[in-house]
């Protein structure tokens, strides 16, 4: 099972011919996902390490029956990419493109509430059902097949909890990286509501950070809504206020009540960065 | 990115919304010949511009009556360092003021439009008690902080500026001139990818005329290849002269207080290496991502700006290679150290592709490298290698 994607994802790239997109095709495919398509408007007939390249999303769904797509299409025209694939119908959207204006993914929001297409990013990582499908550019040695779920908001500390739970052994149902940009697709808590009903997962790992409000949304539907064991992690406690995030965000996310820090909204303080080698530790041993 | 009050009161000039006439001065002179230029009585407003809010407390605003005192306040505040609650304690030196007919205010008002992350959508927000800090006002009055969230299709409707007309308690033409101003306000906003734009205070006047005594705009980095233009807006001197050389590099550097330098790959991989160090009782000098794909040169430059911060007294490196391969890093991190005399104890935690390559590389190098598996222990040896402990 796992969640958005398994071994029978069959998947295209839009933007397969550029270098990081060629790159990361290469590496997806030699994981074992099965790559079915590529697409870059004006090259379509060519081939691209044997994967037949179209001139649009729906020549490719047509002709490959794909369900996933993988987008490496540059910012200025990315927006325009993922609504092209939603618009083709494809179920799961990875963007992995970063840089993408606010004010274009607040018009792409919109116009996927009205499709079924789910979107993972953008700026992100992508998502991987170990030893079954890769959608991204996270290193695919690390992971192991297994019953934790891990949803993130950072990538390369994502890597880092997921080598360390290969290492103890503790393999994953599905890593999902949903990127760190003010507008997204995917949030914690739809990610979690499939982690909740996914079968293959027992336990789920969220790795967050400091910034808006998605964490805290995410620990108060943990605690209504959630029937297994979260861990959860928050990088950048320590850093100093004011650097990163204007005060009127913080206004918006926090609404205009005294807020209580983000630690204590979780039942236990947040395990903070000892935890990578210390809570995480005790945590692992629960699981 | 950020601009000075002076330069988004032209763009809001440009869209009609109702700006004070003024202009900039770069010295005392020129801020006199603009005086005259305003009018011959005054009064006049001359206004520090510096990127931080907060100017009026810090002295960095003065109103003049004579022009006598136009000339002394703009000596005053010109070069001064203007420490607001904006800036740190270590504030900003004033480089540029902004010269304007003085207002007589009836009334205070405050508007903004930002992102309203939660929901997706762009949100105005509005109260009668401009002026003030609005995070003071969201706090003692929450019940005047009023909100109007902006659909992505439909836009700003009527009946929303209606309704945050008549919660601020405006009439007749006042009522009028504010939503045409939100309008105006919320079609700068899109037309030039801002993800803030604040007016504090929008001011009534004794003749019932609204205008924006203030105005702040940031822009969306990512939205600036449409508007190549706003460049010439930008002012370096606001700017901290690291994090600038670091975005040349693409390389994302915010210099904090602390004395172990720190270059990581991945902005949370980062946060979450300042915490393990606070943790283990040091203090990070600055927050440093290499971004996900780091080349040899791009690890030079890192340390480069890392070496430019004098209270740097050790470094340490945390890499989890994933695309990024750890013989590479290895690579440019010998190349570094050997190039710029590295003299600080450096302390480097590999992981990810090609590890053992990496470690490998390091050990032979002959440099004083000390290695660490684990954030942990890179942490500990970190701290201790600066004198921390």
């Amino acid at each position: 099972m796992a969640i958005y994607v398994n071994k029978n994802t069959r998947l295209i790239v839009q933007g397969i011919t550029g270098q990081a997109g060629a790159f990361h095709t290469k590496a997806c495919k030699e994981y074992g996902t099965q790559v079915v398509g590529g697409v870059t408007p004006g090259k379509g007939g060519e081939r691209f390490e044997e994967i037949p390249i179209f001139n649009s999303v729906k020549e490719a769904v047509e002709s490959t029956r794909a369900n996933a797509t993988m987008i490496y299409v540059p910012a200025p025209f990315a927006a325009d990419a993922i609504l092209e694939a939603a618009d083709a119908g494809i179920e799961t959207i990875v963007c992995i493109t970063e840089g993408i204006p606010a004010l274009d993914m607040i018009a792409v929001k919109e116009y996927l509430k009205t499709s079924s297409s789910v979107l993972i990013g953008p700026n992100c990582p992508g998502v991987i059902t170990p030893g079954q499908c890769k959608i991204g550019i996270m290193p695919g040695y690390i992971h192991k097949p297994g019953k934790v779920g891990v949803v993130s908001r950072s990538g390369t500390l994502t890597y880092e909890a997921v080598h360390q739970l290969s290492q103890r052994n503790i393999g994953q149902s599905t890593c999902v990286g949903i990127g760190g940009d003010p507008v997204q697709g995917e949030t914690f808590i739809e990610v979690l509501k499939r982690f909740n009903q996914d079968p293959d997962t027992e336990a789920v790992i969220m790795i967050g950070e400091i910034g808006g409000s998605a964490e805290e949304a995410a620990a108060e539907w943990i605690r209504s809504e959630m029937k297994k064991p979260v861990v959860g992690f928050i990088g950048g406690q320590t850093a100093p206020p004011g650097k990163r995030m204007g005060m009127l965000e913080r206004l918006l996310a926090e609404g205009v009540e005294k807020p209580p820090t983000k630690s204590l909204l979780w039942k236990k303080p947040a395990y903070s960065s000892v935890s990578v080698q210390l809570h995480w530790e005790r945590q692992w041993k629960k699981l | 990115m950020k601009i000075h009050e002076y330069q988004a009161k032209e763009l809001f000039r440009k869209y009609q919304i109702p700006v004070p006439n003024g202009k900039p001065a770069f010295s005392v002179d020129e801020a006199i010949a603009i005086a005259k230029q305003l009018s011959d009585k005054g009064p006049w407003v001359v206004k520090a511009q510096i990127h931080a809010g907060g100017r009026g407390k810090g002295g960095g605003v003065k109103v003049a009556k004579t022009m006598d005192e136009v000339a002394l306040y703009s000596k005053n505040i010109l070069g001064m360092k203007l420490v607001t609650v904006q800036t740190g304690p270590e504030g900003k030196i004033v480089q540029r003021l902004l010269i304007e007919d003085g207002a007589r205010i009836s009334k205070e008002y405050y508007v903004a439009i930002t992102l309203d992350r939660a929901v997706s959508q762009l949100c105005i927000i509005a109260s009668p008690e401009g002026g003030m800090d609005i995070e003071e006002v969201a706090e003692k009055t929450p019940h005047r902080l009023f909100k109007q969230w902006i659909h992505p299709t439909l836009g700003l409707r009527d009946f929303q500026t209606r309704t945050l007309a008549n919660q601020m308690g405006f009439t007749g033409p006042a009522s009028k001139q504010f939503q045409d101003i939100l309008k105006k306000l919320v079609r700068l906003f899109m037309e030039n990818d801002c993800t803030l734009a604040e007016i504090n205070p929008l001011v009534l006047s004794q003749e019932g005329m609204l205008s924006a005594l203030d105005a702040k705009l940031d822009f969306d980095e990512n939205g600036m290849f449409r508007h190549p233009s706003f460049q010439e807006l930008r002012d370096l001197n606001e700017e901290d002269p690291s994090e600038t050389a670091a975005k040349k590099f693409d390389l994302s550097y915010i210099s904090l207080d602390g004395n172990i330098g720190c270059m990581v790959n991945g902005a949370g991989l980062a946060m979450a290496t300042m915490d393990i160090i606070k943790l283990e009782g040091g203090n990070p000098a600055n927050f440093l991502d290499v971004g996900g794909g780091a080349t040899e040169e791009k690890v030079k430059e890192a340390f480069k700006i890392i070496l430019q911060d004098s209270k740097v007294k050790a470094i340490l490196v945390n890499i989890f290679g994933g695309i990024m391969k750890c013989d590479v890093i290895a690579k440019g991190i010998m190349g570094a150290a050997r190039e710029l005399n590295l003299t600080v104890p450096l302390v480097v935690r590999l992981e990810g592709t090609n590890v053992a390559q990496g470690k490998q590389l390091l050990e032979q190098s002959g440099l004083k490298i000390i290695t660490a598996s684990g954030m942990k222990e890179a942490a500990m040896k970190a701290v201790a290698a600066a004198g921390g402990h």
